[in-house]
């Protein structure tokens, strides 16, 4: 019957309408996607062209340099960030997730404690990244004395994604409908085995693309590992949880804060490869939204 | 470490190591670029860390100095951190970095925090600077600039007043100040401020700060009546850009130079750039290698950096401070 609808309505609306008032409402929408798509496809073009006489195989191969900035590469930068992010989604998602479940399937909304929870939750994720920085820094690199290591780094970030990870968990097991649950719980099934064997599975999808949002947006991050004192020039890999390490973003702002325009090239060629790691996270998100998404 | 670090560690790697698999395919590599080849030096190749951070000023000379320093011992890793000097400083105090690179000596509250928790350092002199006052080239007027008139232009009093470079000496022509210099934490701050403004840390407060070097080229380059100050390694890099104004603290005018900086003539501007080892860390024995594969090849180092060696005597009593240094740390 919507479907029927849907058309007719569309087809009505637009004869009423002043066809300018048409014509002007469409044109706002397309330049606000084109302003939006517009920057980011000047910033592409900009590093690219900039960075490319550095993209090739010393830019991975390599380590950073500052005797040769021709040569040198990110290497540790690469395999820094791919272990904070990789530690990272160990700690944060289940947690988040959980987290989720307990807010969405157990918790009573009626308690005052749980509505505290609720706000605390979105008010969290405005919180600037900086400030997780901090908290890092007192409480975990020094109170429980961590020190500069790929753990502390590793946590103060999962810390930063925790919310919008829960947030997003959250949206997706709501938008799982009610009716699933109670067929499921009409047949015999326990809490535990509706959301388990239930709801969760139906909102895999949502759940995986709100956290691989959430870590995208972890990778960029620099703010965070300033505070936490991560080193700039850091000519190795980390070798596990408890060495010191570097990621992209940080090696990025030390190369522009060079005075060797090498290293400005350099900068742009690691920024094509940070672009181009979250652009593959994306990817994936879109494919695992695409391959698991069931309709209702 | 801890045996129970330990133990979470190696859960955790286990874990990593099933996420890379599943998420890139292609195995991190842990070969580093140029070391495999190179075998160790004679004597035993030693293992371990030293952590070190501080001023952005003099990290470029302790990176090149770790880079050539892994060319003989690839065992040892010397990650360098910028967090400025005074935010080394804070860490080097609560124990947590072996050296810290600085571009002022220690402050008395710094030392009585090291005091406090037990660290012990001493100061080692590893470079010079020259902190060089740039203009823009269309600049025709400023080709020397008494320290008094620097003054003039950056004491906390000239804030909102001086606007003009007539404002700083009527002989100039009334065309507009704009100054541009690092940021309140960074070390060359408060060594400029201290020596022209008398106080350090004294400045106005409005100019364009930035702990980027590069802004200030950039700032200072487009505007005519630009003025800003940064080390003497950034000049150079941008000669081409940018004009060196020659100081006058009253024995005539001196242009910032490798030789005037040396000798000490660009005064009162030429600074010293100093390594705080802290002698604990001085007693493990990659800290002490580092530290002296730097002092004994400081000058290939600096000159390496594009930094200004030390002149024959200050590199004699570097080697000197630290023979008495070691000797001390037994």
């Amino acid at each position: 019957m919507s479907v029927l609808s849907t058309p007719r309505s569309a087809v009505r609306l637009a004869s009423k309408g002043t066809p300018l008032r048409e014509h002007v409402f469409r044109i706002a929408l397309l330049s606000s996607l084109v302003i939006a798509l517009g920057f980011l496809l000047m910033l592409l073009i900009y590093v690219l062209e900039e960075g490319w006489p550095r993209i090739d195989a010393t830019l991975w191969e390599n380590m950073p340099s500052i005797r040769r900035p021709e040569t040198a590469g990110i290497q540790s930068g690469i395999i820094g960030t791919l272990w904070i992010i990789g530690l990272t989604a160990l700690m944060a998602l289940p947690t988040g997730v959980l987290a989720a479940i307990y807010l969405e399937e157990y918790a009573d909304r009626t308690k005052w404690y749980n509505r505290v929870i609720e706000l605390n939750i979105s008010n969290l994720a405005a919180v600037p990244s900086i400030v997780y920085g901090i908290l890092g820094l007192g409480i975990i690199a020094r109170w429980l004395d961590f020190g500069f290591t790929v753990m502390t780094g590793a946590i103060t970030i999962s810390l930063l994604v925790l919310p919008i990870v829960i947030i997003s968990a959250r949206e997706a097991i709501r938008a799982v409908p009610p009716s699933i649950r109670e067929g499921s719980l009409a047949l015999g099934a326990t809490q535990w085995q509706t959301i388990y064997r239930q709801v969760l599975p139906s909102a895999v999808p949502g759940i995986a693309t709100g956290s691989i949002l959430a870590l995208s947006r972890a990778i960029g991050e620099a703010a965070p590992f300033l505070m936490l004192g991560a080193a700039t020039l850091v000519r190795f890999n980390p070798e596990g949880v408890w060495s010191s390490f570097t990621v992209l973003p940080l090696q990025i702002y030390s190369f522009i804060s060079q005075s060797r325009e090498e290293f400005h090239i350099l900068a742009s060629a690691a920024i094509v490869v940070l672009l181009a790691i979250l652009l593959l996270m994306n990817s994936v998100a879109i494919w695992l939204r695409n391959r698991y998404q069931k309709r209702w | 470490m801890t045996s129970g670090q330990r133990r979470l560690s190696a859960a955790a790697m286990a874990a990593l190591a099933v996420a890379f698999a599943a998420g890139c395919g292609g195995s991190p590599s842990t070969g580093s670029e140029g070391t495999s080849s190179a075998a160790p030096a004679e004597g035993s190749a030693l293992t371990g860390e030293v952590k070190v951070d501080g001023s952005s000023t003099v990290a470029p000379l302790t990176q090149a100095a770790s880079e050539l320093f892994g060319e003989e011992q690839a065992q040892v890793k010397v990650p360098v951190a910028t967090s400025g000097t005074g935010g080394g400083f804070e860490k080097f105090c609560n124990g947590e970095t072996d050296i810290s690179n600085a571009s002022r000596p220690i402050k008395d509250e710094e030392k009585a925090i090291c005091d406090t928790k037990g660290i012990k350092f001493s100061e080692l002199t590893v470079a010079t600077d020259a902190l060089t006052v740039v203009v823009p080239k269309e600049n025709t007027w400023a080709t020397c600039l008494t320290t008094d008139q620097l003054k003039k232009m950056w004491e906390p009093a000239a804030e909102g007043k001086v606007k003009t470079w007539k404002d700083v000496d009527a002989k100039f022509p009334a065309e507009e100040l704009k100054l541009y210099g690092p940021g309140t934490d960074s070390g060359t701050f408060d060594y400029f401020t201290d020596e022209i403004n008398g106080e350090e840390g004294a400045s106005r407060k409005d100019y364009s700060p930035s702990e980027n070097d590069n802004d200030i080229v950039t700032g200072v380059q487009g505007a005519k009546g630009g003025l800003g100050y940064f080390g003497f390694t950034y000049f150079e890099e941008n000669a081409d850009k940018l004009t060196a104004v020659q100081i006058d603290s009253g024995k005539g005018c001196v242009s910032p130079s490798v030789e005037t900086a040396q000798d000490g003539t660009y005064a009162p501007l030429s600074r010293a750039l100093f390594l705080y080892p802290s002698a604990a860390s001085l007693k493990r024995p990659e800290v002490a290698a580092f530290l002296d594969y730097y002092v004994a090849n400081i000058n290939a180092i600096a000159k390496d950096a594009k930094y200004i060696p030390l002149n024959p005597e200050q590199e004699a009593k570097l080697k000197s401070d630290l023979t008495s240094l070691k000797s001390q740390a037994g």
